[in-house]
């Protein structure tokens, strides 16, 4: 028998980002679901966002201290793999605060057609992503890959300022 | 363990975060991957001889452990700032999905031949296995040789992995089928990355025309022994669990032709290295570059197999 405890739920929710701290677990969209066992041990099921994200190992350990902080004694934390981590599950409040923060929030993809070829893109992105330091839409991309695994390194051609941007996945 | 915090994820002491395994000493060597997680201590589909499950996950696992190690080998050397970052990401991406189908390996008994400690089943099979027991294709051992080689060599394996990826994705095996789903949207990224570089370097200047095409011509005697079927592909691809690597030569080509012309290089003519009494990297006959890759990656942690810290 397993049922949902609204306190642990609370204390995982809160737990935040080890690369991107501005974000809680809950606003990256990387918490599945949080459980409790029939001898109270508390279950949480993680997500990573990329296959190799390093920081995964880094939020077991802040979700099982802060759960034990919450009074949790007994707790465990699982990987799951499926469905895959996409940015469109990163909240509206993760948006805004990354913004804030001086990243640029990813765009919403929404679900592919599966089993089409995926096309090759071979112009630089035409996409478009505001600077979050002033606004500007004019802005390019320096590079596909980031200091994080789920960061693209951009710079606006306005305020001549480098930032970040969560790419879409 | 005594001397921390007992809630050592605080973040008012970031060294105690450092050092918060739930067990007194962590394997020198690894991050403590935990098995024990969902989808990895799945069964085998029922019906389907676990061995050869087994078999599949160390195929793909070492294709992407050695091509992570091979292009690890740029950290600090790469032309750019950017392009080490985007090389160390994509071998990072590599790294993980390694790490899954290594954990799924281990827990279908891919590892117990090989144990010689405590260490995790991925970590056995990463450090502890010698060359004959590594099922990787021959292309991802091969030497990256310089900027050129490596973009064309990330294109062939991106493209290569990505198609079979995508029809992974329908594997009646959980764990394939869930590494395939991340590892669709992360191989999009690293394909998009090197055809873009093949555009740039094959239409750049006379001299990085030249180093673009003897690139391609370099890895090209590699390519054909991604579309061949080994016996237990066969059987799993009857089973609904694996992908036939034939169907996926069009996928490869159309990609090539997609940028080669587009970037004034032509499709390399070098003939195949043939494989050795029809055997090649699926059943552990190799090429002599994959000794090199293994002294490197494996000689720290066999001389030391029970270190902790």
């Amino acid at each position: 028998m397993v049922t949902a405890l609204v306190d642990a739920r609370e204390a995982a929710e809160r737990v935040v980002d080890p690369e991107m701290p501005m974000l809680t677990l809950a606003d990256l969209g990387v918490l599945r679901r949080v459980e409790t066992a029939g001898d109270g041990t508390v279950v949480v099921t993680l997500t990573p966002t990329y296959s190799g994200c390093p920081a995964l190992e880094a939020m077991r350990d802040d979700l099982r201290a802060a759960l034990q902080d919450a009074g949790y004694d007994a707790v465990e934390v699982r990987t799951t793999f499926s469905p895959p981590w996409s940015t469109d599950w990163i909240s509206d409040e993760g948006r805004r605060k990354l913004a804030e923060a001086g990243v640029a929030p990813p765009d919403r993809i929404g679900p592919k057609a599966a089993g089409a070829p995926i096309p090759l893109t071979l112009a630089p992105p035409s996409q478009t992503v505001a600077c979050p330091q002033c606004g500007a839409a004019d802005t390019e991309e320096v590079s596909r890959f980031g200091p994080t695994a789920c960061t693209a390194l951009r710079r606006c051609r306005s305020c001549a300022e480098p930032f970040e941007h969560v790419k879409e996945i | 363990m005594d001397t921390h915090s007992p809630h050592p994820g605080h973040d008012e002491n970031v060294y105690d975060a450092l050092s918060t395994a739930d067990d007194d000493g962590r394997w020198a060597f690894g991050t403590g991957f935990d098995a024990g997680d969902a989808e990895i201590t799945a069964p085998a589909p029922e019906g389907v001889d676990r061995a050869d499950v087994a078999t599949y996950c160390l195929m793909l696992a070492d294709d992407a452990l050695i091509a992570s190690q091979r292009l690890a080998g740029w950290t600090a050397k790469a032309p750019e700032l950017e392009e080490e970052v985007a090389l160390a990401n994509i071998a990072l991406d590599l790294l993980g999905q390694a790490r899954v189908l290594l954990s799924r390996a281990g827990h279908l008994g891919a590892a117990e031949p090989y144990r010689v400690g405590p260490q995790d089943d991925e970590d056995v099979l990463t450090y502890f296995r010698d060359d004959r027991a590594f099922r990787n294709v021959t292309l991802a051992e091969t030497d990256l040789g310089d900027f050129g080689r490596t973009i064309a060599w990330i294109l062939v394996f991106a493209a290569w992995r990505l198609a079979l990826m995508q029809r992974l994705t329908g594997s009646r095996d959980p764990v394939l089928a869930a590494v395939a789903g991340k590892a669709v949207k992360e191989l999009t990224y690293h394909r998009d990355y090197a055809a873009q570089w093949v555009l740039r370097l094959g239409d750049g200047t006379e001299l990085s025309h030249a180093r673009m095409q003897a690139g391609l011509d370099g890895v090209w005697p590699h390519v054909e022994e991604l579309f061949l079927a080994h016996d237990v592909e066969r059987r799993l691809v009857e089973a609904g669990v694996a992908v036939d690597p034939a169907e996926l030569r069009g996928d490869v080509d159309a990609v090539v032709a997609q940028v080669l012309p587009a970037a004034t290089l032509t499709r390399p003519e070098t003939p195949a290295v043939g494989l050795v009494g029809g055997r090649g990297g699926r059943d552990g006959v190799h090429t002599e570059a994959l000794g090199g890759v293994l002294a490197l990656m494996q000689s720290l942690a066999r001389a030391h197999p029970g270190a902790t810290w």
